[in-house]
């Protein structure tokens, strides 16, 4: 590891595990969001020492097996991925989201997503998947 | 045609599940940038600091001394023709003589890790002499030549009608700033010497034009170049032309290894092309009651330092610059030109969105001038079925221009703002309160060809298998045709269980070892790809019947395939009995009909497949001190032929509105002495869930005569009348007064504010 490596670089390129996305590399599109101790940050403002002794959590560990968790699974059925390279961030974000509010209103869901960029979907379907994922989990 | 119903689970008209979905929300999907392979080199790209510049002399070797770094490649190095191109080959791979951007490619080097081939790249020595650029398209004309030949790259003229004298006149000057596709996955490939040439895994629109293109400049014979797609993160226009793909190939066919390259976000900004900053003159004539008689535009496109998709994006923007309307004289004269800015090419809605910015803000203009509802004046004028186009070309096949308009514009209107921070303009910055907002509401009328145009021979490639597996029917279907997130590898799946009627079809990854698919681009994939694997499942589907005729000994007429079997009065036979025999493989081409070139004189003639229409309605919360804009509602009616997909459509609508209300009121590049100021995400912003309004869609289907299953393109036409409709709203809640000063996009608060200050 060198000096100055980031969480999101140690993941990626060392650990073998390129599910969290490089899209800005300085914090404003969240396609890097993973849990770090249980809270979601951006992998890529964390420098990669930081993370000594942590638990980190990433897309890659957020289906049991071959079973998808219910917001990865309300994401391809909501039609909320298309080229998907915000995806493993939002999963992330809105798998936290639901954990701290199980039904969030809209204003609420746009709020917590606001920190994740996506250039595809102008995010109604998005918002559909959150609600559909925060429907079952009741 | 007849409609083919979707018979079969998952066919031509479900809201199907993507192939690609799961691996995607797993984070297993592999897009370029995350390619891997144990003996790979890292690649990186030395730049130009000025925007005009010869180049004295470029030196690697200290970039060389450093341990761990293992090539440092210049123009000399490169073996076959130095220059690539969509239309025009006139853009070095990398810079001989002389620099013509801010970010132009000048040396590569590669390094055993990223981090290195990055410090690398900074230890090349490269000696310039700066030369004076020209970065105001305005002076191009007048300028010393940046290339051979001069700085025009294209000017086409449309004349058509004699221009009457009007009752009525308006004059308006306005002005697009430069959009960026700011795709989220940034530019990255890997390259794989091979014994005979070099694989390449990238992500792009189009792997066939990138072959063509790579072959010239590696001087490889095209089938020694062999792309295959990876996962692409977003296109949007922006990886049609190279970016990676030559740099990583030389770098690994020198040193006999795997080389990865891929961008961050700052070098992305500078390794695409943008869309094309426009400036425009119109006037528009128009009767007493509302009639347009003539329109005269005067249209420039900022072209940047390369051709790229230049020529093309001017024969769009002249084409379509006085918008879906009927208009019995046109007098249109577009040019792009070079300049020393970042250079420009395709952008979704390609020369289209600008142009719509210009001829709906004069609609509004003229609606006014007439004392007449700006929904009113553009139901008077709007095209229909049998109408001419400016370029004298008849619309055929439906045109509901009226009935989009009527639908947004009977909507109910949003209520009004309520107290909340998060619905008001500035946000949870707090700066305004519901008792200080203005409200407007605008509309914008759209038109775009779908499909290439102006003679291209356009066709898609597909080569579909059936086989047996297990006892059961599989279809696999081969395209060289680019999924960029739009959805196409779902509804090559779909199309393939309706023709076929199976239920297990596999789509293989996109590569160049089947026929040219056509880019990923014009809104036309589905349309050609879509076409070109029903025509080769309706070949598969006539090899199974001729198969089963022989064996049940009764004519091919006379069966049906359905349910996993072929059917006569009296037996039936399985699917996989029939193919226990041997697979079943066809290739199929399909064109669409042919298009002419325009008249260079008078650009008259049917260019264009087809046109597609929109119909947008904006409602705006503005803080007139302030200059804040808050877009509350976006409704958008859209005729798509037939949804193949409906969920794959509304996410194309939902998307193209995001990005035209980035280019509304928040996205610019912006350049100082072409340099871009603002390459990165804090600094150029796109839409957030908090800025992007409820979006209400309106899809209709009218079946086209002429598509398959009666389609027509989606991607374009949702974002095209967006920034106009957004931008007249913006003007409808400051009034007529400061309205006037409203001509730009994006319109800013400072622009905003400063309007209604000085009104």
């Amino acid at each position: 590891m060198e000096a100055g490596e980031s969480l999101l670089f140690l993941l990626r390129e060392r650990v073998g595990l390129p599910g969290s996305k490089n899209a800005c590399e300085q914090g404003e599109c969240g396609s890097c969001t993973v849990y770090l101790d249980g809270t979601p940050v951006c992998a890529c403002l964390v420098a990669a020492g930081q993370a000594q002794g942590c638990e980190v959590v990433t897309v890659e560990g957020l289906a049991d097996g071959d079973e998808l968790h219910p917001v990865q699974e309300a994401f391809v059925e909501a039609g909320a991925v298309q080229c998907g390279f915000c995806t493993p961030g939002l999963l992330v974000a809105v798998h936290d989201l639901l954990a701290r509010c199980d039904d969030p209103d809209e204003p609420q869901i746009r709020e917590a997503l606001a920190g994740n960029l996506c250039r595809c979907t102008g995010y109604e379907k998005i918002f559909d998947a959150v609600r559909l994922a925060a429907g079952r989990s009741r | 045609m007849t409609m083919t119903q979707p018979l079969t689970a998952d066919g031509v008209g479900a809201s199907a599940r993507r192939p690609d979905a799961d691996a995607k929300v797993r984070g297993d999907f592999a897009y370029s940038s995350d390619l891997w392979h144990d003996a790979m080199a890292w690649g990186a790209t030395v730049r130009s600091p000025h925007p005009h510049a010869r180049v004295v002399s470029v030196d690697a070797s200290a970039a060389l001394a450093l341990p761990g770094v293992h090539a440092g490649l210049t123009a000399a190095d490169v073996p076959g023709v130095n220059r690539y191109g969509l239309e025009k080959r006139d853009q070095p791979v990398l810079a001989e003589d002389v620099v013509r951007y801010v970010g132009e490619p000048v040396a590569v080097v590669a390094a055993d890790t990223p981090e290195l081939a990055r410090r690398a790249a900074g230890l090349v020595e490269v000696a310039y002499e700066p030369l004076p650029a020209l970065t105001d398209p305005e002076r191009a004309l007048e300028s010393p030549a940046l290339h051979e030949g001069g700085n025009l790259v294209r000017h086409l003229r449309i004349r058509r009608g004699a221009l009457a004298r009007a009752d009525v006149v308006v004059t308006g000057e306005y002005e697009v700033g430069m959009q960026d596709q700011a795709f989220l996955g940034p530019e990255s490939c890997l390259a794989v010497p091979a014994e005979e040439g070099v694989e390449l895994y990238c992500s792009t629109q189009w792997l066939h034009i990138d072959q063509d293109q790579l072959a010239g400049c590696l001087a490889l014979p095209k089938e020694h170049v062999r792309l295959t797609l990876s996962g692409v993160g977003g296109a949007f226009g922006g990886r049609e032309d190279l970016s990676v793909q030559a740099h990583a190939c030389l770098l690994a066919l020198r040193l006999g290894r795997p080389v990865k390259m891929s961008y961050g976000r700052e070098e992305s900004f500078a390794g695409h092309v943008h869309r094309h900053p426009a400036r425009m003159r119109y006037e528009h004539g128009a009767t007493r009651d509302g009639r347009l008689l003539y329109v005269k535009a005067d249209i420039l496109l900022d072209g940047g330092a390369y051709a790229s998709t230049s020529a093309a994006v001017t024969g769009n923007a002249a084409c379509f610059a006085t918008g879906p309307y009927e208009v019995p004289a046109v007098e249109i004269d577009c040019r792009s030109v070079y300049t020393n800015n970042p250079p420009a090419g395709a952008m979704r809605g390609f020369g289209a969105v600008q142009v719509c910015f210009g001829h709906e803000s004069q609609m509004d203009k003229l609606a006014a001038a007439l004392g007449m509802d700006p929904v009113e004046l553009r139901l008077r004028n709007a095209v229909s079925t049998g109408s001419t186009m400016a370029t004298g070309q008849r619309v055929e096949g439906p045109a509901p221009v009226a009935e989009l308009l009527r639908r947004v514009a009977d909507r109910p209107l949003p209520p009004p703002a309520a107290d909340d921070p998060r619905l008001l303009p500035g946000g949870t910055s707090n700066s305004t309160r519901a008792d200080r907002l203005v409200r407007g509401v605008g509309y914008g009328l759209s038109v775009k060809n779908i499909c290439k145009s102006a003679g291209y021979d356009d066709y898609g490639t597909a080569r579909v298998r059936l086989f047996a597996h297990e006892g059961e029917a599989v279809a696999e279907v081969h395209t060289a045709a680019a999924e960029v997130g739009q959805g196409l590898v779902t509804v090559q799946a779909q199309i393939a269980r309706t023709e076929l009627e199976v239920a297990r079809v596999t789509i293989l990854p996109a590569d160049t070892e089947v026929g040219d698919a056509g880019t990923s681009s014009a809104s036309r994939q589905t349309w050609m790809s879509g076409g070109a694997v029903r025509a080769a499942c309706l070949a598969v589907r006539a090899r199974l019947l001729e198969r089963a005729a022989a064996l049940l000994g009764e004519p091919a007429g006379a069966l049906t395939i359905g349910g996993g079997a072929v059917t006569s009065s009296a037996r039936s036979i399985t699917l996989a009995e029939l193919l226990a025999e041997g697979d079943v493989d066809e290739t199929a081409v399909f064109r669409h009909r042919f298009t002419e070139a325009l008249d260079p004189e008078t650009g008259q003639g049917d260019a264009h497949v087809a046109y597609a229409f929109a119909a947008h309605r904006a409602v705006v919360d503005v803080d007139p001190e302030l200059g804040s804009v808050r877009v509350v509602e976006i409704a958008c009616a859209q005729d798509v032929g037939r949804a193949i997909n409906p969920v794959a459509v509304e996410g194309q609508m939902h998307g193209g509105i995001a990005q035209g209300l980035g280019l509304a009121v928040m996205e610019e590049i912006r350049l100082r002495d072409g340099r871009i100021l603002n390459p990165s995400f804090t600094d150029y912003l796109i839409p957030t869930t908090m800025d992007m309004p409820p979006t209400v869609l309106d899809i209709l289907e009218l079946p086209r005569p002429d598509s398959p299953y009666g389609l027509t393109g989606v991607g374009e036409p949702p974002l095209l009348s967006a920034p106009a409709a957004i931008a007249a709203a913006i003007r409808d809640a400051v009034g007529p007064a400061a309205a006037a000063a409203l001509d730009r996009i994006p319109m800013t608060p400072e622009a905003v504010a400063t309007a209604v200050l000085d009104a």
